[in-house]
């Protein structure tokens, strides 16, 4: 057992967990945070994306205890006071989702893009993206919500 | 997935003192975790070295680039020293996976795990890396030696990657469109006293092809290449390529990376 002491969405927490407890078990199972899911488990279609320290990582390929001391961000923790995050309201507002399994992925991925890019083109995006599979939508609207998110943060 | 021990080296010394043969040095996991996770590896110790300083940054001198070990694709992608003096290298780590996979996965964890499609081992080759280990300095044109084998011995730690840099580069590459590995890549540098010409995706290991790369030598235009031959035996054939398509994709990215130097 490893004691694991880390930030989720800005409040702090402790945890003793089996060493080999990954992110997205802490997560999901711990502090039944279920918003991030997990799809392939195989690190390759991104459900599982949040940020630790302000960059996206894929939550199923990293052990919890390999991060203390690092402050997590999960699609929980991007609404203030209660409003969706512009990346959210661009995907409502664009239908950036059909069955919605992908989007929490796609929404961490989207913000940590933006970042680094305040103006992405299309090109730029969907490269971003590459790492985020979604099997409904066919990604048109993803790219079109993700622009319309640049244009409002 | 088995259990383990997970330990957090502060140190060199302390890494290579905690490992055994039924241990594995954890720097970014992008390999190690899913080959846990699929049952094709378990370890009973599992140590971390990303928190060693020493591992990690990259320092440019006039003649070399030299890379930590635990330093990020990310890192080496975005860092402005490496994109001036050996722009292709940037260009190679901004190409592997995706986003994510490069903020966590390291370039001593690609070249130890040596996979026979991976981006950084054709770097390797072609800027005449030198590998730094805890005991030893290794040319790279000894150190890969097979299909995810190295010259690394057991417990051996990689600290940095040194590479030449050369007078003109570029790497192209044929990417794998799901994992985005290299169905086949080729990295063309030419140095002062002669070119590389790494390979990767290709074979069942990185290697240079001394054929294009004697060419270039002599003639370094990408029409020169069309008169080499390169042999379709020994490549890797399977549902993404052909050996024959292989062969042919050496000599079509040999061509338009000398044409993009």
């Amino acid at each position: 057992m490893k004691k694991v002491s880390l930030e989720v969405n800005g409040k702090k927490v402790s945890k003793e967990v089996p060493d080999h407890t990954l992110l997205s078990v802490f997560l999901r199972d711990i502090l039944n945070l279920t918003g991030t899911h997990v799809g392939c488990d195989t690190s390759q279609c991104g459900a599982c994306v949040v940020h630790v320290d302000g960059k996206s990582i894929k939550s199923c390929t990293t052990f919890a205890a390999d991060l203390e001391g690092t402050k997590i961000t999960t699609i929980e923790g991007i609404t203030q006071n209660g409003k969706l995050h512009p990346m959210q309201e661009a995907f409502k507002k664009l239908h950036g989702l059909q069955c919605g399994f992908c989007t929490p992925g796609m929404v961490m991925s989207a913000i940590d893009l933006l970042k680094n890019n305040k103006k992405p083109t299309d090109a730029e995006i969907r490269e971003w993206l590459e790492g985020n599979i979604c099997r409904c939508t066919g990604y048109q609207n993803i790219v079109a919500a993700v622009k319309e998110a640049a244009s409002k943060m | 997935m088995k259990t383990f021990n997970y330990h957090t080296a502060k140190d060199v010394k302390e890494a290579s003192k905690l490992a055994s043969s039924n241990s594995a040095y954890l720097a970014g996991g992008m390999t190690t975790i899913p080959s846990m996770k699929l049952g094709l590896a378990s370890y009973k110790d599992i140590i971390d070295i990303k928190g060693i300083k020493s591992l990690s940054g990259i320092k440019i001198s006039r003649k070399s680039v030299k890379i930590g070990s635990t330093t990020k694709h990310a890192e080496v992608a975005n860092s402005k020293d490496v994109k001036k003096a050996i722009p292709s290298l940037a260009a190679l780590a901004e190409g592997i996976g995706d986003a994510q996979v490069r903020n966590r996965g390291t370039i001593g964890g690609s070249i130890a795990n040596n996979d026979p499609s991976a981006d950084y081992p054709s770097a390797c080759i072609a800027l005449n890396a030198i590998i730094h280990t805890n005991n030893r300095k290794i040319d790279a044109d000894k150190f890969f030696k097979g299909t995810f084998e190295t010259a690394l011995k057991s417990g051996e730690i990689i600290e940095a990657i040194e590479f030449s840099i050369p007078e003109k580069s570029n790497y192209q590459k044929y990417p794998n469109p799901a994992s985005r590995y290299a169905i086949v890549g080729v990295y063309v540098a030419k140095h002062k006293d002669g070119v590389n010409v790494g390979v990767t995706g290709a074979k069942s290991c990185v290697y240079n092809d001394k054929n294009i790369a004697k060419t270039l030598s002599n003639n370094f235009s990408s029409s020169a290449i069309s008169n080499v031959n390169v042999s379709s035996s020994g490549m890797n054939s399977d549902i993404h390529a052909s050996a024959e398509y292989r062969a042919n994709m050496i000599k079509v990215f040999a061509k338009k990376a000398v044409e993009a130097c």
